[in-house]
């Protein structure tokens, strides 16, 4: 599986963002997005995900299922915590390893214990802190098998064993030949990573 | 359809748990049809003859009630991002989201209008004809309302513009609802021909709402 970007343009609101950014990610590898606040970097990830037009510019996937698009073989996890407050923590997770369709994959019970938060399962995630919504967030990886992940700042608002966690299921999935591409500031503790440096905003 | 089932499901969960629509819409149906008679006074001839006029304009304005957050409350939290990267085809997940809203604050509304229609003076088999009437004609209004509720997306804080875009498409549905509910009780009219429009309203805006709420989420992807 082959995961290719060339010459991509990004226009939000009028402005020029980024032009003419080329990637390739095979599997197994993992490719960190860096760049100052505002190169792009979150746009050049929903752009993958299917959730913005690329001004010009294409994306292919080579050597997959041919019956499901790119979005529908991607994780994508953004800066928002897609839970209800008013569900509980399980049921959050239940609901979207359903929806997602979550034939393969590790299924929402052992999601949980992966990332911790089997014993708060019963809790309304409305009482999450931010750390624990994003580790239920991580779950969604894990219980849905998606060969790509799209991960946009993932270790922002996790602490330190959040981190080595995080590190850890990201490894699994390279090992698994998942491919990751990840916008992010703080090192995630993949090795080796290739990076993709975004300049500052083109004229 | 485990995709589909599971967001209808989970919609529903949503509605009926503390902080919800669900019961929302009945008791706001219920301020409306209880404060009409105050304003128009104790003429019980009147009130039978506006009855059904009466209880349709409420079960109109209870649907619109929460409809603005049926799709910002998804876009708002991320999740609509994940559903626009489902299997499930985007008209489909939109058309479950109605339905749910429809089950949790429609078919409430249809079983309390019995109830209320006493307080209208409706008489016994004229109040079953207009809970029909309601129960084919309530779907209608919530899937042209979805259009609103797409907009309201596109269009962030756009919620005040949904009664204003979503009111004059509703029209048809209440003129031919109430047409329907006065045939029956004033037996002046035939009740057949605005029944059968009514059902031709509600079919079509069952396949015209999710296509074009669909139609408005993808394009307002930026």
């Amino acid at each position: 599986m082959r995961l290719s970007g060339s010459e991509l343009e990004c226009v939000r609101g009028g402005k020029r963002v980024f032009a003419n950014i080329g990637f390739a990610v095979g599997a197994g590898e993992a490719l960190l997005l860096l760049g100052p606040n505002g190169a792009g970097k979150s746009s050049l990830l929903r752009m993958v995900a299917g959730l913005l037009r690329p001004a010009a510019g294409s994306l292919e996937l080579a050597g997959a299922n041919c019956d499901r698009s790119l979005a529908e073989q991607a994780h994508y996890l953004g800066h928002l915590d897609p839970l209800k407050s008013s569900l509980s923590v399980g049921e959050n997770l239940r609901f979207w390893t359903r929806f997602l369709g979550g034939g393969r994959g590790e299924g929402p019970d052992e999601a949980l214990r992966v990332v911790g938060l089997e014993r708060v399962g019963d809790l309304p995630a409305g009482y999450l802190s931010a750390g624990q919504r994003r580790r239920l967030s991580i779950a969604r990886l894990v219980a849905v098998e998606r060969p790509i992940w799209l991960l946009d700042e993932p270790a922002s608002v996790l602490d330190a064993d959040g981190q080595a966690l995080l590190g850890e299921v990201m490894r699994r999935h390279l090992a698994a030949d998942g491919l990751i591409l990840a916008a992010t500031h703080a090192p995630l503790g993949l090795d080796p990573a290739r990076e993709l440096r975004l300049g500052a905003v083109l004229p | 359809m485990t995709a589909l089932a599971a967001l209808l499901l989970r919609d529903m969960r949503l509605a009926v748990r503390v902080g919800g629509g669900a019961l929302m819409g009945v008791l706001f149906f219920l301020l409306v049809v209880t404060m009409v008679p105050f304003g128009v006074g104790p003429d019980l001839k009147l009130l039978a003859r506006i009855g059904p006029a009466i209880l349709w304009i409420g079960a109109l304005l209870a649907t619109l009630l929460g409809l603005d957050r049926l799709l910002a409350a998804d876009h708002d939290d991320g999740s609509l991002d994940l559903i626009l990267m489902g299997h499930a085809p985007l008209e489909l997940a939109v058309a479950a989201k109605a339905l749910a809203h429809w089950l949790t604050t429609g078919l409430p509304l249809v079983i309390a209008a019995p109830l209320f229609g006493i307080f209208l003076n409706i008489d016994g088999s004229a109040i079953g004809i207009v809970a029909l009437t309601l129960l084919v004609g309530t779907p209608a209004l919530t899937f042209i309302g979805l259009i609103g509720a797409a907009l309201a997306v596109a269009l962030e804080r756009g919620g005040l513009l949904l009664p204003v875009l979503v009111l004059p498409l509703t029209v048809p549905v209440l003129i031919f609802g109430i047409a329907a509910g006065d045939a029956a009780i004033l037996n002046a009219a035939p009740f057949g021909a605005p029944f059968l429009i009514l059902i031709a309203l509600t079919l079509t805006s069952v396949v015209i709402g999710p296509v074009a709420a669909a139609a408005v989420l993808r394009h307002g992807l930026d």
